[in-house]
């Protein structure tokens, strides 16, 4: 078998000769290597203050995209729900109202659309599920809090807002779109 | 007499403040050094570089629920922090910090008491500390806590031995216990390491023992005892053991630099034409600088070397370091009669056989 390192060392029960056994040059040794690591180049991100750069497809909080008047996506067909392993996505669906056509893009909508954020394992099956484009996750986290209910985000933090849309055209491969959009 | 009574008084109080701030800022240190050599950074929040993170961590810690279980000794349980803390800021009192210093039209030396059995004193009280832990483990009422004691215990009590026949050596070469006769004698860099090489390496391994400290941290053991004797501990009274294990770091370190590095003595200190309380004061720093040196040094085996088992530790101490001691201590008597007289030696030989 090909070993993975060059470093693997065949084990030997052979006695240990005198220099050995006192372990002192093995303990010069391993002191050593421990003052080289002094010097080293360090590993830690401080995150607050410094962030690693994230991909544009990184697959943390959801967003319900509004479309380009400003009219939600979102449909409430349940799709995402099903779709969910985790079973994270909870809606209520409600009919849309005369004059209201500014706000909801179709004749249904979610009254309510709720996902547990410490239920969710971020797989994005919701976003591959949704008919509409309605869904995508972003690349921003979902911070942290001290209250468990705080982590149900509600429409109040999942629509985006207009003055401050968020891109998600590097999600959208155009074969999808055109998949989704024309059959 | 009176100027001198408040110059000591002076001294005291100096020199327990700093034992203080180093064992507070040990801790500091402690987490610094452990992650650097883990290619990470460290505390860094609290104030620049995370200076004040020890202030932060003393806050937490008396802040903390003060909690004595159910089923313990009280009393004991209280005592057994206050002795080990009780006992870890009283070593301090003979180990000499600097030469002599003339101010006020008073000549007086920088320690606070030069005994003429200071190393004994050291000892005896070092022995003192196990029962802080032995008391502190037993009075948990714990079975880890117990663990921890009766291994820290028997450690201390084999290791203690190893390095009293260590310090003999020196004690026999120098020809006195006092401390500061010892540091004395050591001036123009006869530094003792040189010449008794061997009881240095015995001392040091056994002073890692006496201070609970990897490889020899078998009374705490994070990851079998889940803290051993302190187990039961909290607030201040974890405090205190964690602190006190830093002051007897600290003491360590000294009696390290005093017995076998010269302590406050420096290369070419006579021949640089100084006045005597510049000599002095140059000399306090080259020790705080030995001392840290070496506070660095038990921080860099604690984060090299894992921890060793139980019958190792003991195979260790009783089948190689006491033996080792005493052909140490045999040599340095053979030596010293051949240096005082050879022709004397070869008479003795001839008798003995």
């Amino acid at each position: 078998m090909k070993p993975l390192t060059n470093r693997s060392k065949a084990v030997s029960n052979k006695k240990m000769t005198f220099l050995e056994r006192i372990y002192l040059p093995a303990i010069i040794g391993g002191m050593w290597i421990t003052f080289k690591h002094i010097f080293r180049k360090k590993a830690t991100v401080k995150y607050p203050d410094q962030e690693r750069p994230r991909s544009d497809v990184y697959r943390g909080k959801h967003v319900l995209k509004r479309d380009d008047k400003g009219a939600e996506r979102c449909t409430a067909c349940g799709l995402c729900a099903v779709a969910c392993p985790a079973e994270a996505i909870t809606m209520v669906s409600a009919e849309r109202q005369i004059g209201e056509e500014n706000l909801y893009r179709e004749e249904k909508y979610a009254a309510v659309y709720e996902i547990n954020m410490l239920r969710c394992i971020f797989c994005g099956l919701c976003e591959e599920a949704c008919p509409k484009e309605a869904i995508f996750l972003t690349p921003e986290l979902v911070i942290s809090n001290y209250e468990r209910e705080s982590f149900i985000y509600g429409k109040d933090k999942l629509v985006e807002s207009m003055d401050n849309r968020i891109d998600v055209s590097k999600r959208q491969e155009p074969l999808v779109i055109s998949k989704k959009f024309n059959g | 007499m009176s100027t001198l009574l408040i110059i000591k008084i002076v001294i005291i109080l100096i020199i327990f403040t700093i034992t203080l701030v180093i064992a507070m800022y040990s801790t500091y240190m402690e987490r610094k050094v452990a992650a650097v050599m883990q290619d990470r950074i460290g505390p860094d929040r609290a104030g620049p570089w995370g200076i004040l993170q020890p202030l932060a961590d003393g806050g937490k810690m008396f802040f903390k629920e003060d909690f004595i279980p159910k089923k313990s000794e009280k009393w004991l349980f209280i005592l057994g922090p206050g002795i080990a803390m009780f006992t870890a800021c009283m070593t301090g009192a003979v180990i000499p910090w600097g030469g002599t210093v003339t101010m006020f039209g008073e000549t007086f030396s920088l320690q606070i008491a030069d005994i003429d059995i200071g190393i004994l004193y050291i000892l005896a009280f070092v022995s003192i500390g196990v029962y802080g832990i032995m008391i502190g483990g037993w009075a948990s009422n714990n079975k880890y806590s117990l663990y921890g004691a009766v291994r820290a215990s028997s450690q201390m009590i084999s290791y203690e031995l190893a390095m009293g026949l260590a310090i003999l050596a020196v004690v026999m070469s120098t020809g006195s216990l006092s401390l500061k006769d010892i540091v004395e004698s050591q001036s123009g860099g006869h530094w003792n390491v040189i010449y008794q090489p061997l009881a240095f390496l015995l001392f040091i391994v056994c002073a890692f023992a006496e201070c609970n400290r990897a490889p020899f941290d078998l009374a705490e053991c994070e990851t079998e005892l889940i803290g051993g004797y302190h187990t039961e501990y909290s607030s201040m009274k974890l405090g205190f053991f964690l602190f006190a294990e830093y002051i007897n770091m600290f003491i360590s370190a000294a009696v390290i630099s005093v017995l076998f590095f010269g302590g406050y003595n420096f290369p070419f200190m006579h021949e640089l034409g100084l006045s005597s309380n510049a000599i002095t004061f140059i000399g306090v720093g080259v020790f705080f600088a030995k001392i840290i040196f070496f506070i660095f040094f038990f921080m860099w085996v604690r984060w090299t070397l894992p921890r060793f088992r139980y019958d190792q530790l003991m195979h260790l101490g009783w089948k190689s370091l006491i033996p080792l001691a005493i052909i140490n201590l045999i040599i340095t008597g053979a030596w010293l009669i051949f240096k005082d007289d050879p022709s004397a030696t070869w008479s003795i030989l001839k008798d003995s056989f």
